[in-house]
């Protein structure tokens, strides 16, 4: 018996649970109608489909409990799913709401739980509901030395620099800024989460796509003058600027 | 130590097996003792191009199923006996090979052979991603127009992230770029990209180029590897290619220094 106990051990471990940390989009519903969710959702999804296609997503009710406006979450999830995006969680929902999102195999978030509405709240936090939250934007660099080929995509939470080029079909995101050393041809999405200071400074400019915070213009939105330049891009007043550097 | 080489591109069509049976036969006359291995499951038609189709008893899929042993299913070359070939099966499906089969096979021909060159399918899915999953070189055969070369971008990406060499973190695949079927007067006109448009665009080392000749046709239709063609253009271009890969300085010929379809569109540089 006790061998027997004693050769188990000398198995490797077939599992291990590790804590990793992720950062997943979340949408933050200000609205209980469901033909205009889905149409704003829709167009968010159609500015960068590759970004979005299959994408995680927490769903967060906080706003719209706070207004007593209500949601039916199985409903909401299939809308979601509909356009190629993965509820994998919830917050913010009421009692009911998690209830709901639980029989569908959605985990619910604890920490930013509302039972109702009209309850007291007696959370710190409830104050920064009123701003948007403040967020915190990773420092990190990411570094990478070989080219980033067709079909590849590269996901930074800070930074992200880039010594080669970057091929037509590739496609590069950072929640921080963005540089590239060698030839821009594929798609750059800098300040994917909402960081409207992000920055792309690239050595030659010939991207399909560039985007910081979500504001994008396409390859034939960007003119000759530009073009194979050495530029940076920044936002000013929800535009994109793009200069020579 | 044994090399494997896979002979890729993502596109079909570009001169893979063209290009496998010319260098692995070239390796072979340099005395390399040298498999080619057909991974077009369905498809064969290394043994054609190599002139053995009427020998074929066993095939990889026998062999990986223990149907066979590698013995008993490689074929010796008619031309050259440092060179040896295992076909595909023409019956199977694809999903008849498997990674560990694959890579049992190709961890058997490391012990005898010093080069181990893969034919692999067009494509990428799962033959033309165990054809380069265990390969130390891989030789990209691109054509001179855009969407062969975006397949082979395509392709590269896949060789620095999903073979065993990325998997494993060891020192990446050392890639080449081999421009085939290759026109200087289209170039010229403007209807094919130029050697240098497909650098610029690739950003990789360039092993050589193989002008498009008709000698590579006749070449398949007698079973004769081209590279035996010692008097055509395209079988020199493929001895200067094996030269250059075993470390031998070659100055690159069939080239045409023009500016192409690419410099022309984008302005060149
Ligand atoms: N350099 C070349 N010049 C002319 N024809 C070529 C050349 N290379 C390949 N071909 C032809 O192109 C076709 C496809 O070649 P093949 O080697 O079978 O490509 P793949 O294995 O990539 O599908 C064949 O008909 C072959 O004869
Ligand atoms: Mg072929």
């Amino acid at each position: 018996m006790s061998t027997d106990s004693q050769q188990h051990t000398h198995h490797s471990a077939a599992l291990e649970f590790k804590s990793s940390t992720f950062s997943v989009p979340v949408l933050v519903l200000a609205s209980n109608d469901r033909v205009i969710i889905e149409q704003q959702l829709q167009e968010k999804v159609q500015r960068a489909p590759e970004f979005f296609k299959n994408s995680p997503l927490v769903l967060d009710l906080q706003e719209l409990n706070k207004r007593e406006s209500d949601i039916n979450v199985s409903e909401l999830v299939h809308l979601i799913r509909k356009l190629e995006l993965l509820p994998i969680g919830l917050r913010g929902g009421t009692a009911e709401q998690n209830q709901q999102a639980l029989e569908l195999g959605i985990p619910v978030h604890s920490g930013h739980n509302v039972t109702a509405a009209s309850e007291t709240q007696k959370q710190p936090q409830a104050k920064i509901d009123v701003a948007p939250e403040p967020q915190v934007f990773a420092t990190a660099t990411t570094l990478i030395t070989l080219p980033v080929r067709s079909g590849q995509r590269i996901y930074a939470e800070g930074d992200l620099v880039i010594l080669a080029q970057v091929s037509a079909g590739a496609e590069i995101l950072a929640e921080g800024n963005i540089h590239v050393y060698g030839s821009l041809r594929g798609r750059a999405l800098a300040g994917v989460l909402g960081n409207t200071a992000a920055r792309i400074f690239c050595s030659d400019l010939q991207a399909e796509l560039i985007s910081i915070a979500g504001n994008y213009k396409v390859s034939e939105d960007l003119n000759g003058t530009v073009l194979n330049q050495p530029v940076q891009i920044y936002l000013q007043n929800h535009a994109l600027v793009i200069k020579d550097i | 130590m044994a090399r494997i080489i896979v002979v890729t591109s993502g596109k079909g069509g570009v001169g893979k097996t063209t290009t496998s049976a010319a260098i692995a036969m070239g390796l072979a006359k340099k005395g390399h003792k040298t498999a080619v291995i057909d991974f077009d499951v369905g498809l064969r038609n290394l043994d054609l191009i190599m002139g053995c189709e009427r020998r074929v008893v066993y095939d990889f899929v026998n062999v990986i199923n223990g149907e066979a042993t590698l013995n008993q299913a490689l074929i010796k070359d008619k031309n050259c006996s440092m060179l040896y070939i295992l076909p595909a099966s023409q019956t199977r499906d694809k999903d008849a090979l498997s990674q560990e089969g694959v890579g049992k096979v190709l961890d058997e021909l490391k012990k005898d052979f010093k080069y181990i060159v893969c034919d692999s399918p067009a494509g990428i899915e799962k033959g033309a991603h165990l054809a380069m999953y265990f390969a130390d070189d891989a030789f990209i055969v691109t054509n001179p127009e855009v969407s062969s070369v975006r397949d082979s971008d395509r392709m590269l990406g896949i060789l620095s992230s999903k073979s065993r060499r990325a998997e494993q973190n060891e020192e990446p695949i050392k890639e080449y770029l081999l421009l085939s079927r290759y026109s200087p007067d289209r170039v010229r006109l403007g209807e094919m990209l130029s050697v240098d448009d497909v650098q610029e665009i690739l950003s990789l080392h360039l092993l050589g180029v193989i002008p498009e000749s008709k000698s590579v046709l006749n070449a398949s239709n007698s079973g004769i590897p081209v590279i035996l063609d010692e008097k055509s253009d395209a079988g020199q271009a493929y001895a200067d290619i094996v030269g250059r890969y075993l470390g031998e300085d070659k100055p690159h010929r069939f080239i045409d220094e023009k500016k192409g379809l690419f410099g022309k569109l984008f302005g060149g540089k």
